[in-house]
């Protein structure tokens, strides 16, 4: 029988290869060994070591790459500052030249970057294709356009400086325009290191980059270990860090950066849940989990890797998704007619079938399609597991590959507790016809991107990046920006401080009463009527957990007050009454509402200005009219705050998808907040308003120093209808309280305007549980200017960006 | 076609599973959009496929200047669809490759009859006032009873469009019941959807649900008359309901996308949808057409551009 005859009678599907002649001969012209890319020149350091690159679809070895070092990494960071120089200078609009020609030579040379991205990465020549390689091109066209208007969109902000990015192995192209091309839009130059597994086509990139004209300096990549990694990370010429990858790597940079001064932006792991009600249409979430979780190998930190199916149609649907797995194709990645390729790595390959191990240990029923895979190279079948329990670590721990667990709710309330029942919070995706119900469910689930009838949707329109442990900072949309500006009032924070190895921070032993001969300050004859400000916690007035006091002493030494000397049982307490004004609604109020309560607080506290006033003088021995000046902001802080409060609620982004993608500026949660010593009052306000105003509850930590204007403060904010809850107010030792808050692992966000040292603390303790963080870094602010004590920055800090994305048409 | 015993009987009319139906439409864009990617046939693979196709065509003809010499020519081309000579060069000589079936009018059923005798291609013949089916019902259901007696063996009836726009399901139920009385034993009922006329997805996966409840063997896409036609949407809808179709009741339904398609690459992203969502039966004619009339000679193109590595000119594939 002809061979032709015999696929006529089989109808199977034949080999479909996309050509590597290109790709071989441009690795050919490097003579298969690449150096470092440094001020647009290839730099083959002397003596330098190399480190293999292998296609994992077949072992074959494709290059070889060169292993920098700590001199290399200065070469490299000082030829991006060198560049900034002119860079940062450079008009907005002759930036966007050089992004739109960068764009056009990307689109130029697409197919060869395509194909070098399967070949290095092991991911399908389809995806490269049609999804990384046009992505690319597209964010790089989209922050063209935010170069050109900079200076007069952006004008009230100032590049970051020299961005050290470190991007990981899954998405080597798109993670690298992700973190270049808004870096390089808003003026700043950058030194890239990609992940030691897929290095090559970052250095094709380099290549086509200097070839658009691109000027030296601005775009270097060095290629290297993960130590060549920590070199950028804690080179004290580096200005922020941006990055891509696991959380524990995460976790690492932020103890390497804490303190510092440096900006950080993390995009890390997570365990993305995958949504499905009884009226969806139940073959196109088929579809859906596909691309969830079988894109690129589910190598893809935001993979619907967690499938929540309601119990009626879950087994109707598990087969429906049992016999789509059986269609899969699974082979060489340069194939054009395959799902899946290689996995990246042996080591990925092993962790993959480890978790798999464990899930049927953990007595999950393995599922793998009867289908062939080819004979050698690193491939996994598409994998789910059934019957697990939300405890399950294959359930509660990223996978990173091609294994989906399912689990099954009964009510929508259910199924929002079960899809956060969670560390991460990067995506999700959520099926359903009925739009009430999606929408709703998309506004409660904890993530950054939500996906509706849809997943894995990208653009360079759209921010994405996570809530939670997938860390902090988007990539992508207008929101991305912020990543890579500095407001121009603020030099780059260069905090100093003599770390104290011996004495553990915020160790704090109760204050004593004060010393016999310390004056009260009276006035009177008559001994004054006792008046001790007490916490403030869930609407009441409550005595210290720990029952001890400490004085606050007036600028002459007298004594003034005494308040309660907080402990950590205090900030629990406090935190819980912040969660529970949370969860009882005040995010959910209208910005109406909010701000009704925040005009009703300035209208109490211009009504008692003059005590406010008093109270300043008294403590600061500050001069009457620089207090009646700090009480007179505080109330006008709250009327722009009371105006910011129904009109911060996000944009409409213009995406390519057909349908609406909203950016819906959420609030973080719960904020724990140490306030400045300098402005006892208008610091306080400052902080706290815009927080409350975009619907977050409060734990606040006055000025340790001068706390009587926060705990006068508590009876303005019970003669204004805040709910109790809302607003918190511990006070005592500021580090102490602060270190409380920030091991809390249920506070979403602490700022601190304590010290410098302190502020290494707040970031370097953050790490263990990735909350976001806020520090002042020690160095001052002028609170009285609108410029630097309001606005933007505050509010960008009261909020985390969620991306919904609503396909639509019926 | 399938054998008589495995023909769908058809189902009483299950309306909760009809109310209940969902389609999301820009899931159905999605899946479009990337199967033809996704899955795609080269050199030998793409030689074998196309000429599958070439056996899955209802080569039609339904023109208002149709004549008995017309006919014939295209009947002529149905039995020879492939150039022998280059059958040969693929190394199916010998095999028989002709075309599905001969599709025409009413009025012209008995030319083909004619001029396939012999062969086992079969006449199929569009009825039931197409392609508005806004005749009648008695004429309707008369045009199919002459039909088959001129000697057609399948009939291509048309829906009306206005039970499902008004959903009005149990009329469109009855009424494809009363065509598939009349179509018997003698004939074969391929129903046509119009998906064109149709409001939205939900419509057609709800209509291909009542027509194979009707006893439809084959559900079609299009009279080729609508503004829009078979497109790759209305396709995967309707093979999802023949999927679906088949789990509940065991019966296997077949699929007909017709109009449009005139490219051997569009005929393989069809065939790949077929391969993908229903499974290697439904790439065979027995339960897969393509109506067509120019989707012939772009397949012989190809075929001729495998052998001989040149591209080819039309006239020099004989005509139908």
């Amino acid at each position: 029988m002809s061979k032709i005859l015999e696929i006529f009678k089989s109808m199977e599907y034949g080999p479909a290869p996309e050509a590597p002649d290109a790709v071989k001969a441009w690795l050919d012209e490097h003579g298969r060994k690449f150096g470092l890319f440094i001020n647009n020149e290839w730099v083959t350091p002397k003596g330098a070591k190399f480190y293999p690159s292998y296609n994992p679809a077949n072992g074959e070895l494709l290059a070889e790459t060169t292993q920098a070092e700590k001199k290399d990494v200065d070469a490299a960071l000082a030829a991006a500052r060198t560049a900034f120089k002119t860079w940062s200078k450079t008009p907005g609009m002759v930036r966007a030249r050089y992004l739109y020609a960068i764009a056009r030579n990307l689109q130029k040379h697409s197919r060869l970057l395509a194909v070098l991205e399967s070949m290095d990465n092991g991911k399908p020549i389809r995806e490269s294709r049609d999804i990384d390689v046009p992505l690319l091109a597209r964010h790089f066209y989209y922050y063209a356009g935010w170069a050109q208007l900079m200076e007069t969109e952006l004008r009230d902000y100032q590049p970051v400086g020299v961005v050290g990015q470190i991007i990981p192995w899954n998405f080597p192209l798109l993670m690298l325009a992700w973190k270049i091309a808004p870096a390089i839009a808003m003026g700043n130059t950058v030194v890239l290191k990609p992940a030691s597994y897929t290095r090559l086509t970052a250095l094709l990139f380099a290549e086509i980059v200097a070839e658009a004209g691109l000027p030296a300096g601005v775009v270097n990549v060095i290629t290297g270990s993960s130590s060549a990694g920590s070199m950028i990370v804690e080179h004290s010429d580096v200005d922020k860090i941006a990055f891509t990858g696991s959380t524990d790597v995460g976790r690492t940079l932020r103890k390497q950066t804490a303190g510092s001064g440096k900006k950080l932006s993390l995009e890390l792991g997570g365990k993305s849940p995958f949504v499905v009600f009884d009226d969806a249409d139940l073959d196109g979430a088929v579809e859906g989990v596909v691309d969830a979780i079988w894109f690129n190998q589910g190598q893809v930190c935001c993979a619907g890797s967690r499938l929540i199916v309601q119990e009626n149609v879950a087994a109707k649907f598990i087969q429906k998704l049992k016999n789509r797995m059986e269609h899969m194709r699974v082979g060489d990645p340069l194939d054009k007619s395959i799902d899946m390729g290689a996995i990246v790595d042996q080591s990925q390959w092993d962790t993959i079938d480890g978790w798999v191990k464990t899930g049927i240990a953990e007595g999950g029923e393995c599922f793998q399609p009867n289908i062939a895979l080819p004979e050698k190279g690193l491939f996994y079948k598409p994998t789910l597991i059934t019957g697990l329990d939300p405890a399950a670590a294959t359930v509660q721990e990223e996978i990173f590959g091609p294994v989906l667990v399912s689990l099954t709710f009964r009510t929508p309330s259910e199924a929002i507790e079960v899809a956060n029942n969670t560390r991460y919070g990067l995506a999700a995706s959520v099926w359903s016809d009925n739009i009430n119900l999606a929408l709703d469910v998309a506004s409660k689930i904890k993530a950054g991107s939500v996906w509706v009838n849809c997943t894995n949707q990208f653009d360079g329109a759209s921010g994405f990046g996570g809530y939670r442990e997938s860390g902090y900072g988007r990539e992508g949309g207008r929101e991305g920006l912020f990543e890579y500006l500095r407001p121009t009032w603020m030099d780059r924070p260069r905090p100093e401080f003599v770390l104290d190895e011996k004495k553990k921070w915020g160790e704090h032993v109760p204050t004593l009463p004060s010393q016999p001969g310390v004056a009260r300050a009276n006035g009177h004859s008559l001994p004054l009527v006792d008046r001790t400000p007490k916490m403030y916690i869930g609407g009441k007035q409550v005595r210290p957990d720990g029952a001890y006091t400490s004085s606050v002493l007036s600028a002459k030494g007298k004594l003034i007050g005494q308040v309660g000397d907080g402990n950590r049982k205090d900030i629990r307490d406090a935190v819980e009454a912040a969660h529970k004004a949370r969860t009882s609604g005040w995010a959910m109020r209208h910005g109406y509402n909010r701000s009704q309560i925040l005009y009703f607080i300035a209208e109490n506290l211009d009504a008692r200005n003059a005590e406010f006033v008093k109270r300043i003088v008294e403590m600061t021995g500050r001069t009457q009219k620089s207090a009646q000046a700090e009480v007179d902001a505080s109330v006008e802080r709250l009327f722009s705050y009371a105006a910011w409060a129904d009109k911060y609620g996000g944009t409409v982004q213009e995406t390519t998808l057909r349908g609406i993608t909203v950016a819906v500026n959420e609030p973080m949660g719960v904020i724990g907040i140490a306030c400045p010593d300098e402005m006892p009052l208008l610091g306080f306000i400052s902080l706290m308003a815009p927080a409350i105003a975009r619907g977050n509850t409060v734990v606040m930590i006055p000025s340790q120093k001068y706390p009587l204007s926060a705990t006068d403060f508590y009876q303005v904010l019970d003669t204004s209808d805040v709910p109790s809850g809302v607003v918190n107010i511990v006070t005592g030792d500021r580090d102490h309280l602060t270190k409380t808050l920030v091991q809390h692992e249920d506070v979403d966000s602490v700022w601190y305007f304590g010290s410098a040292e302190g502020s290494y603390h707040v970031e370097n303790e953050s790490a263990a549980n990735m909350k976001r963080t806020w520090t002042g870094y020690g160095l001052p602010r002028d609170w009285m200017s609108r410029e630097q004590g309001e606005g933007h920055e505050f509010l960008h800090e009261a909020t985390q960006v969620k991306n919904i994305w609503v396909p639509t048409g019926e | 076609m399938t054998s008589q015993n495995n023909r769908n009987p058809g189902t009483p009319l299950d309306l909760d599973w009809v109310m209940g139906a969902h389609v999301n439409k820009s899931a159905v864009e999605r899946r479009v959009e990337s199967l033809p990617k996704r899955r795609t046939v080269k050199k030998e693979w793409q030689a074998a496929w196309l000429l599958r196709a070439v056996t899955c065509i209802d080569l039609t003809t339904l023109a208002g200047d149709d004549t008995p010499g017309r006919v014939k020519r295209l009947c002529a081309k149905a039995r020879q669809p492939i150039r022998a000579d280059m059958l040969a060069r693929l190394g199916l000589d010998g095999e028989k490759v002709t075309v599905g079936a001969v599709c025409v009018y009413p009025n012209r059923v008995h030319d083909a009859v004619e001029a396939l005798r012999g062969s086992d291609i079969p006449v199929a013949s569009v009825a039931t006032g197409f392609p508005a089916g806004q005749t009648p019902l008695p004429q309707r259901i008369q045009e199919i009873e002459q039909a088959i007696e001129a000697g057609a063996r399948e009939i291509d009836v048309v829906i009306s469009r206005n039970h499902v726009l008004t959903g009005d399901w149990k009329s469109l139920y009855d009424e494809l019941k009363q065509f598939r009385a009349a179509c018997g034993d003698a004939a074969h009922m391929k129903t046509i959807l119009a998906t064109g006329d149709l409001g939205t997805l939900k419509q057609v996966y709800q209509a291909s649900l009542v027509a194979m409840m009707a006893g439809s063997d084959f559900i079609k896409t299009s009279t080729g008359k609508e503004t829009v036609n078979a497109t790759l949407e209305f396709s995967l809808v309707m093979t999802r309901a023949i999927r679906d179709y088949l789990d509940r009741f065991g019966y296997k339904v077949g699929f007909k996308p017709a109009g449009g398609i005139s490219s051997a690459k569009q005929a393989m992203a069809w065939q790949s949808l077929m391969k993908e969502e229903l499974g290697d039966e439904w790439l065979k004619n027995d339960l897969f057409r393509i109506g067509a009339s120019s989707l012939l000679t772009d397949i012989e193109r190809q075929l001729y551009h495998y052998i001989t590595g040149h591209y080819a000119a039309k006239h020099h594939m004989p005509m139908g």
